[in-house]
């Protein structure tokens, strides 16, 4: 199983970088971002949200709320799955498309997701003035960051990777391009792409209640939701509310996962074309089987088929003969096209330029971006050390559990689950500690970075862990291994590649949740760590978007540097030399 | 049969007509691999025609050009006189690992191509249902793919190309994916129905690397030559069917496909078997281990053979098909350790030597004639020698024969030539950093 969050584009690469698309694709992201920044910061006056909905902590509200929560993310995952399927297609279709679009979504990937929100709630509140659409969408927005890259990652590279005799039977029986999407490319990857689905389903449990409840430009913005229950309880020191926002959360994820992920991973398993001998791989769901029995869902299942079986046959998709005769024609534009695209880019790109420089460059004194990498230093830091925690509690234990298919089986699916539940639910639960106990904020935040993205560490130590040969484990007993030895010979190279997949995942969402947890509150004590994560926070409360801009772009820099020379080296080593097969 | 063939070719026009196609990959920058050269040839209605070569010999690229699915390029392919620039209606095609869609039922997968020429979903079914009868797949309708065998999988393939009512049929390498029983039953089912001419079918034109499989079944088999890919010689088979392999005639026939395979043309001044024959630093080496060569060598030698053997007694001796003997035979005749001609092969007084000696002395042999005959293998050595520290890394001849050969055949031969290399002694190779070196500097 592929638990991969922020996918590689190309594990044969490495070598080969920084290739110039890459930076190309990061010179407009960042002029993306710059021009977004610039144009909050015109129309950073103040608000007039409209109709300010109270909240309350009544917990009758709760359903309610968690409903609204579970819509915006529903509606996110229908952008992110038009994204994917438009221009995740283009791109492994098309050469040209393909050069920007992929260097582009593999650094949008490494942009903090809540940085995108700081920026993109002024405008959208522009775009809907006097009406809670305008942050609706900005949130909406934000979960669609959260989810939509991976998505495109992983199925660009499914589609790509279609067997060539598939695509040339397609060809042959002269399927038209949309038959060919929908029978072919789309099933082809459905698995991965349901896996990637929920994975990011998982992971927007966190964004979706962070970004419910947001201070920007010193006004606080709450949508009815699970999220700003939390941050209503915060400010209120409601202990009891807290509880009965987890509790909710709780329930929502479980049918989440009981009703939708479970019975989707399930039902992929017949996208795949080899039978997987061995039963435990296989992923399996009540629901499912109850489903398959029960016939009125037969019935509407044969329906679902049929009017599958129209849309693809949709005569307006189907192949027009006379586009053939044109093609020598379309050949001969070629090269204008080339041209026209090429010139479309230098000036985007020099646009870009200009932007960064007027807007970011200019305005930042020296020492100021001296200061934010100091302190974007000091998260890293932070970061690196939440993972070297993690690794030292989460890797025994995985292993040992990893290693007892009985427990493994129990475990695996409970620590799927807790990936899901946005740990940022529990955040006031270690605050309150922090509070009481005047400990200080600097270290002790740290653990909470990793609360969430632990999981994924756990559960990649045990599916690494489980699949350990038996035999190989035999001949360490056969030759009297003692426990080091036996470690560091088998276990720990066996579980590598399994290890850094987790860890590349966990640390991802750390760099990510530090934008959350630099600043706790509780009731009115106020915690500030000093890292990169509190100064965008604060500089997104304040209003101050050059600082957002310059802080998520350092942000930026700081993930894409680490996953190019430390993790993706990693990454292709775990995958060359320790893979057992 | 014959005379069928006769008055259809005197009637008609051809099925396939080529002329003068070329293929050409584009490697890098300015730099083009000839897959294919001027390749020309006829078929007409009524034939099946077996297109056999070894592997890299460019049979499937051209098929798939005949296919439509790749275009040529020099020259055209016509299709009853209509140029092929895209797949046609009309010609239909069977995979080699079957392409079915796993996550369509057997009866989905068959009515694809109908679905493709828009035919609505009663007709789509009764025609596929059809098909799926005529193949001897019923019962197996809502089957997947995952659940079939082999050979029930390839029948599916072989019910969908039929469905779409197809005058031509190609096939790549059909059988070559199902054990020997099950690609018998098969292939006479195959041509059962077309002997019955239940369909409006006119011609079959497969792509194989089976000799027994080419004499079996078609009327004209094809031989391709590699490097590049061009046509080296036809030959008829005038065998009535049903054909059986043990008829002295059958035999004879496969004899005389060695022959050709094995006969050097005039033109062809590579790896000819006489002495002082070299070959060049980019040559495609072939694929195999100096295992399998002692193993052939050993066999040679036995006093029974008496160190030379008809090729398709190796063959069936050592049950390999062409694609894992003509490797063989070619090292051997490379390293001077065996010579091939007119489908015989004979043992030379240097294999005789190799076979008979010890391990050690056998690495000293074989380390001798690697340097002497493979120009790869003494270019790395010579590098290395005369490398300060006796080192190179692997990029650098990587790079170097990627200048020939495309980058996956480039790996290939490489990792092929260090493999040997290992064996003789001759150098050393660190697989995680990529370092070749010298066993023992100085």
């Amino acid at each position: 199983m592929n638990s991969l969050r922020n996918t590689f584009i190309n594990d044969k690469a490495v070598k080969a970088y920084p290739n110039y698309w890459d930076v190309i694709a990061l010179l407009l992201v960042f002029g993306v971002i710059t021009a977004l920044a610039w144009v909050a910061r015109q129309m950073a006056t103040p608000y007039h949200v409209g109709e300010v909905i109270t909240l309350s902590l009544d917990p009758t509200h709760l359903p309610g709320y968690a409903l609204h929560t579970v819509m915006r993310m529903l509606i996110a995952m229908i952008f992110s799955l038009l994204f994917t399927f438009t221009f995740a297609t283009w791109a492994a279709k098309s050469k040209r498309a393909e050069r920007i679009i992929i260097p582009a979504i593999d650094i949008l990937q490494s942009v903090p997701i809540l940085g995108f929100l700081s920026i993109a709630v002024v405008g959208f509140i522009a775009l809907f003035p006097g009406s809670l659409l305008g942050p609706e969408c900005a949130a909406i927005f934000v979960i669609f960051t959260s989810q939509a890259w991976n998505m495109a990652l992983g199925f660009y590279q499914t589609v790509s990777s279609v067997p060539t005799e598939l695509h040339e039977a397609g060809t042959v029986f002269q399927l038209s391009t949309w038959q060919r999407f929908w029978r072919i490319d789309v099933p082809f990857s459905m698995p991965g792409l349901l896996w990637n689905m929920m994975m990011s389903m998982s992971a927007g449990w966190f964004f979706v209640v962070a970004s419910e409840a947001i201070s920007v430009s010193n006004q606080q913005i709450l949508l009815p939701g699970v999220g700003s229950y939390i941050a209503l309880a915060i400010q209120a020191a409601n202990m009891s509310a807290i509880g009965y926002a987890i509790l909710t959360m709780f329930f929502v994820i479980l049918i989440y996962d009981q009703l939708l992920f479970r019975p989707l991973v399930a039902w992929a398993e017949k996208f795949k074309a080899e039978q997987v001998t061995e039963e435990r791989n296989q992923a399996e769901s009540w629901v499912i089987n109850v489903l398959h029995r029960t016939r009125l869902l037969r019935f509407l299942g044969a329906k679902l088929a049929h009017f599958f079986d129209v849309f693809v046959n949709l005569s307006f998709f189907r192949k027009k003969q006379e586009i053939s005769a044109h093609r020598s024609l379309f050949r001969r534009c070629e090269w204008m096209l080339t041209w026209a695209s090429n010139g479309v880019l230098v000036a985007v790109i020099i646009g870009a330029l200009i932007l960064i420089d007027r807007f970011v460059i200019h305005p930042v004194p020296l020492s100021e971006l001296r200061h934010v990498l100091f302190i974007g230093g000091a998260t890293a830091l932070r970061v690196f050390s939440s993972l070297v925690v993690c690794t030292l509690i989460w890797v025994p234990l995985g292993v040992w559990i990893g290693l007892r298919p009985s427990v493994a089986h129990v475990v695996q699916p409970i620590a799927q689950f807790f990936a899901a539940f946005p740990s940022n639910l529990l955040y006031p639960l270690v605050v309150i500690l922090i509070v009481t106990y005047h400990l200080n904020v600097n270290i002790w935040v740290t653990p909470l970075m990793i609360l969430g993205a632990q999981w994924y560490v756990l559960f990649n130590v045990v599916a690494g862990a489980s699949v350990i040969p038996k035999d190989l484990l035999q001949v360490a007993d056969n030759l009297g291994l003692s426990t080091a030895l036996r470690w560091r010979r088998l276990i720990l190279p066996a579980i590598f590649p399994y290890y850094i997949t987790g860890a590349i995942t966990a640390v991802a969402g750390a760099w990510n949740a530090s934008i959350v947890i630099e600043v706790v509150t509780w009731g009115k004590d106020t915690l500030v760590a000093t890292g990169l994560g509190s100064y965008i926070a604060e500089s997104t409360a304040t209003g101050n978007f050059t600082h957002v801009a310059l802080g998520i772009g350092v942000m930026c820099a700081f993930v894409l540097l680490m996953n190019r020379l430390v993790w993706k080296p990693l990454y292709v080593l775990s995958h060359e030399r320790f893979r057992l097969d | 049969m014959e005379g069928r063939i006769q008055t259809e070719q005197a009637l008609s026009p051809p099925l396939i007509d080529l002329v003068h196609v070329k293929k050409r990959f584009k490697k890098g920058i300015g730099q083009e691999l000839l897959a294919l050269e001027d390749v020309n040839f006829r078929m007409y209605p009524g034939e099946i025609v077996a297109i056999l070569g070894k592997s890299g010999s460019g049979k499937s690229t051209l098929l798939r050009i005949i296919a439509g699915l790749i275009a040529p390029s020099e020259g055209t392919v016509l299709y009853r006189g209509k140029p092929v620039y895209e797949p046609m209606q009309g010609i239909s095609m069977v995979f080699q690992t079957f392409a079915l869609l796993p996550w369509l039922t057997v009866l989905q997968n068959v009515e694809l191509g109908l679905e493709a020429q828009g035919i609505d979903r009663e007709e789509r079914r009764a025609r596929a249902l059809k098909a799926i009868d005529t193949i001897g797949l019923d019962g197996f309708e809502t089957a997947y793919p995952k659940e079939l065998s082999g050979g029930m999988r390839q029948r599916v393939g072989f019910a969908r190309a039929l469905v779409v009512n197809p005058d031509l049929i190609l096939m790549d390498e059909p059988f070559s994916a199902l054990d020997v029983l099950t690609a018998d039953n098969l292939k006479s089912d195959l041509l059962d129905l077309w002997k019955t001419q239940k369909t409006g079918l006119h011609g079959i034109l497969f792509v194989t690397h089976n000799i027994e499989e080419a004499v079996l079944l078609a009327d004209r088999i094809i031989v391709l030559d590699s490097n590049p890919g061009c046509i080296r010689g036809e030959l008829k088979v005038t065998l009535p069917h049903p054909r059986n392999e043990l008829d002295p005639r059958f035999r004879n026939q496969i004899d005389r496909v060695y022959t050709l395979m094995t006969t050097q043309s005039q033109t062809d001044t590579n790896v000819s078997s006489g002495r002082g024959a070299s070959i060049d630093l980019g040559h495609r080496l072939p694929e195999a281990n100096v295992a399998e060569i002692t193993g052939l060598l050993e066999t040679l030698n036995a006093p029974e053979n008496s160190g030379k053997m008809d090729l398709p007694d190796v063959a069936d001796t050592l049950m390999l098909d062409i694609d894992e003997l003509f490797p063989l035979t070619e090292l051997l005749e490379i390293l001077h350790f065996a010579k091939v001609s007119k489908g015989d092969i004979t043992i030379t007084d240097e294999g005789k030597a190799f076979v008979e000696a010890d391990i050690l002395e056998r690495k000293k042999i074989f380390s001798r004639h690697l340097k002497d005959y493979v120009p790869l293998a003494r270019y790395i050595y010579d590098q290395l020698t005369h490398h300060p520290r006796h080192r190179a890394l692997e990029e650098h001849f990587l790079s170097l024969l990627e200048d020939y050969l495309t980058e996956k055949e480039a790996l290939r031969i490489l990792h092929n030539v260090i493999e040997w290399g290992r064996y003789a002694e001759l150098f050393a190779y660190d697989y995680n950093a990529g370092v070749l070196s010298l066993e023992n500097p100085n």
